[in-house]
């Protein structure tokens, strides 16, 4: 190309060689000034502080948390006989005799925390702690646990307490009158039965052979409903209560967005400007779905839990009354866009006001008005979960119990894994449903197109 | 033409069937329609009845009382609704909570101050801009890739689809809850939960955009041998932007919503202010701060709507459809 060329290329085209300065360096201060921003932000939010102040070693520890849990059997050691002691309500029931714990003919005793390779084997006078390809003797004839040569790096030596970390597998905490040990399981302890319950402690085919033909253990019930309202009751997983509170958090948003779509649907003929009889009426009723918009639905449900208390019923009046000005303005705006020829048409025929609207307008805009409906009802279902936390209801306030005690994260999990599939089950229904839906529109608008 | 002769003309039976097909399945239609509509009202009044009796107190109980609940939210004097808001020192200060405005001033420079419920909005609104910004970050490369055209590797793409919709699935509660544990401050805590939901939220509504684009742009680029990232800035982005863009001014209405409700549950900011004022009953500072929510809320989104509108005219309203 000769620079002849080139001058003329530029001079034909001069908006895409010489634009004007303020198009040319826009992105640039745009970025820029996001860039600017951003530092700003942290200052504002004090970052470096917060991540110097923080504890990501507590992270893995909530994570294993969510998938194990642990037991934790204390032995003392100044009594007559060594004696194990397991915590009250611990996962293994009332007297455990777990096979991990290895009594022996002269009275020591072996807790295997990780097989024979990890593990603590401790008479009155000595404890023998095992991990790592190591064995390290700690004596306790002294008044004092003392470790004799080198401490290895996994094990720290306090002036009255040893402490032995294993890793995810437990720690033994050794001092002269006990021994602590703490051992980790991956799973869920007890999800389907709790300790109280007969079926405790039973394999799967002894359950289930039980609830075919065994004897009532509850005279009177069947093993049928004793098992079912054992696990219902969980005291500790507590499924009767979750379930429930699951299913007032679907109710919260299905009764929300249907009574928003009811009370939104007459108003928006109203509102739409190609509709409404009058202006006036359109323009307040416009402001008006602006506001229910702008209070916010955490607003609607504070007030709410005051006038009524906390419960799904707060839950449902404040998604439908944030609903009512979404769908309003949804709406009004789907039958702003709608083409005016069908309605033309009936209102010739000479038929009354509403007559035009149910055979011009409505056939034009109900797919539409559906698909966003539960497009809607769709993004509630999982707002409902945040709303709930408030005190409207529902499982948010009970996930947000479990994770304020910072102890229950496996609970926590099992709430997540619920809500992750209601959300999951519900976002495919409203897919397929919208999909058919928007064939129906595609079908119209390509007949509207072929006719011109 | 009068109504008898027109069905006087339908005389062959051709036409007669046509017309029995079509009249039965309109009514075979109405039925369903009928129905449909009966089984939902039906749905609905066990689900109202359900809520009712799942609440602590129930409707018809408290009816009545609605209007006893909000006279705690009238003030003895209408001008400590403006004291509240600007902070300033109210002559009904006894020393309790309720009328202790000036506590919780920002002082910026000598005099000069940021009253505390402006500076607790633009903590909200702080966490909302941020992590929209996070979400637009990684959702514009996560949906190049999950987009069925312009995929780098399928398997590539399943993986990043998947991951996107566990991210807009996943309750922000647990999210801000976990790192608030670990961070042990709301506000940064509710910008990764809410940074998070909005990779997965953006990042769906962004392949969906990728997915319709003209291609002619991709080929010629393909055709001199542009590589992946050169194809996606050059021949994807610009037809792109401006409806990524919109769809993130969507998202910042949205953020500055749900960072409020996180705000209630621990993530700081208005919501957590808003929350104890309601629930201890404080008439003037609530009103205070539903006023300020309430319009910044408003502005926020005609800002954004008037943005929508200049970026790509109407066809920014039609969400969901």
């Amino acid at each position: 190309m000769t620079a002849d060329e080139m001058q003329s290329i530029e001079e034909r085209f001069p908006h895409v060689f010489r634009r004007p300065l303020y198009k040319r360096f826009g992105p640039l201060v745009l970025f820029a000034g996001i860039l600017l921003y951003l530092v700003y932000t942290l200052w504002f939010f004090s970052l470096p502080q917060v991540l110097r102040e923080s504890h990501w070693e507590r992270l893995p520890l909530f994570l294993t948390q969510w998938i194990s849990y642990d037991l934790q059997p204390e032995f003392r050691l100044d009594q007559p006989q060594i004696t194990p002691k397991y915590p009250r309500f611990s996962a293994l029931g009332e007297d455990p005799h777990p096979d991990w714990v290895i009594t022996s003919a002269n009275g020591s005793y072996t807790i295997l925390i990780d097989g024979r390779a990890k593990s603590v084997t401790f008479d009155k006078t000595e404890a023998m702690l095992v991990a790592n390809g190591q064995t390290v003797p700690v004596s306790l004839a002294s008044g004092k646990p003392v470790i004799s040569g080198l401490v290895p790096d996994w094990i720290t030596a306090h002036d009255d307490e040893i402490v032995a970390r294993m890793g995810f597998a437990g720690e033994v905490r050794i001092t002269v009158d006990r021994v602590k040990v703490r051992k980790r399981f991956l799973g869920w302890a007890n999800f389907v039965f709790d300790t109280r319950s007969p079926f405790f402690g039973k394999s799967p085919g002894e359950v289930v052979s039980l609830l075919m033909s065994g004897p009532q253990l509850k005279p009177g019930t069947s093993n049928i409903t004793l098992a079912a309202d054992n696990i219902w009751y969980n005291a500790q997983w507590q499924h009767g209560d979750v379930w429930t509170k699951l299913f007032q958090t679907i109710v919260m948003a299905f009764l929300g967005t249907l009574l928003g779509g009811i009370v939104a649907f007459p108003l928006a003929f109203f509102a739409a400007r190609n509709i409404t009889p009058s202006g006036v009426i359109s323009q307040v009723l416009k402001r008006f779905f602006d506001f229910m918009r702008s209070v916010d639905m955490l607003i609607w449900a504070l007030f709410f839990t005051r006038a009524f208390g906390p419960g799904p019923l707060a839950g449902s009046a404040a998604i439908f009354f944030t609903e009512i000005g979404t769908l309003g303005k949804v709406y009004s705006e789907g039958l702003e866009n709608i083409d005016d020829k069908p309605r033309e048409g009936i209102q010739s025929t000479g038929a009354n006001g509403l007559l035009v609207q149910r055979y011009g307008v409505l056939p034009e805009v109900i797919p539409v008005f559906i698909s966003q409906t539960l497009y809607q009802w769709e993004s509630n279902t999982r707002g409902a979960t945040i709303i709930g936390a408030v005190g409207a209801g529902g499982i948010g306030l009970k996930l947000w119990e479990a994770m304020r005690t910072n102890s229950n994260w496996a609970n926590v999990f099992y709430m997540v894994l619920l809500v992750l599939l209601v959300v999951f089950i519900f976002d495919n229904i409203s897919n397929f449903l919208r999909r058919r839906l928007s064939r129906t529109i595609h079908d119209y608008n390509r007949i509207q197109a072929e006719q011109g | 033409m009068p109504i008898m002769t027109i069905s006087a003309t339908i005389r062959s039976d051709a036409t007669r069937r046509t017309a029995d097909t079509w009249r039965r399945q309109t009514s075979l239609r109405r039925f369903y329609t009928a129905l449909g509509i009966g089984l939902l009202l039906v749905a609905m009044c066990t689900a109202m009845w359900f809520a009712d009796e799942a609440n602590a107190g129930h409707f018809f109980d408290r009816l009545p009382h609605i209007l006893d609940f909000l006279s705690w939210l009238v003030p003895k004097d209408w001008n400590d609704v403006w004291r509240a808001l600007f902070d300033i020192a109210s002559p009904h200060d006894k020393g309790s909570q309720e009328f202790n405005f000036p506590l919780g001033r920002v002082y910026l420079w000598r005099g000069f101050y940021l009253p505390e419920y402006f500076e607790l909005m633009l903590t909200t609104l702080n966490v909302a801009l941020v992590s929209t910004f996070i979400g637009f970050v990684f959702a514009v490369p996560f949906s190049f890739i999950a987009a069925r055209n312009l995929t780098p590797s399928p398997v590539l793409r399943l993986v990043v689809k998947r991951f996107m919709e566990l991210l807009r699935a996943f309750p922000e509660i647990v999210i801000a809850g976990l790192f608030a544990a670990i961070l042990s401050t709301g506000p940064v805590a509710a910008i990764i939960a809410i940074g998070l939901h909005s990779i997965g939220a953006l990042g769906k509504l962004f392949y969906e955009i990728n997915e319709n684009i003209d291609m002619r742009a991709e080929e010629g680029l393909r055709a001199v041998g542009a590589n992946w990232f050169e194809r996606m800035r050059f021949a994807a982005l610009p037809q792109v932007l401006p409806n990524f863009t919109s769809y993130t001014l969507l998202r910042i209405e949205i953020n500055v919503r749900i960072s409020t409700i996180i705000g209630a549950v621990g993530g700081g900011g208005i919501g957590e202010e808003l929350k104890l004022s309601i629930s201890r009953g404080f008439g003037a500072k609530t009103l205070a701060l539903v006023l300020l929510l309430f319009t910044t809320i408003f502005l926020v989104d005609q800002f954004s709507a008037w943005l929508r509108r200049k970026l790509v005219g109407e066809q920014a309203f039609m969400m969901g459809a």
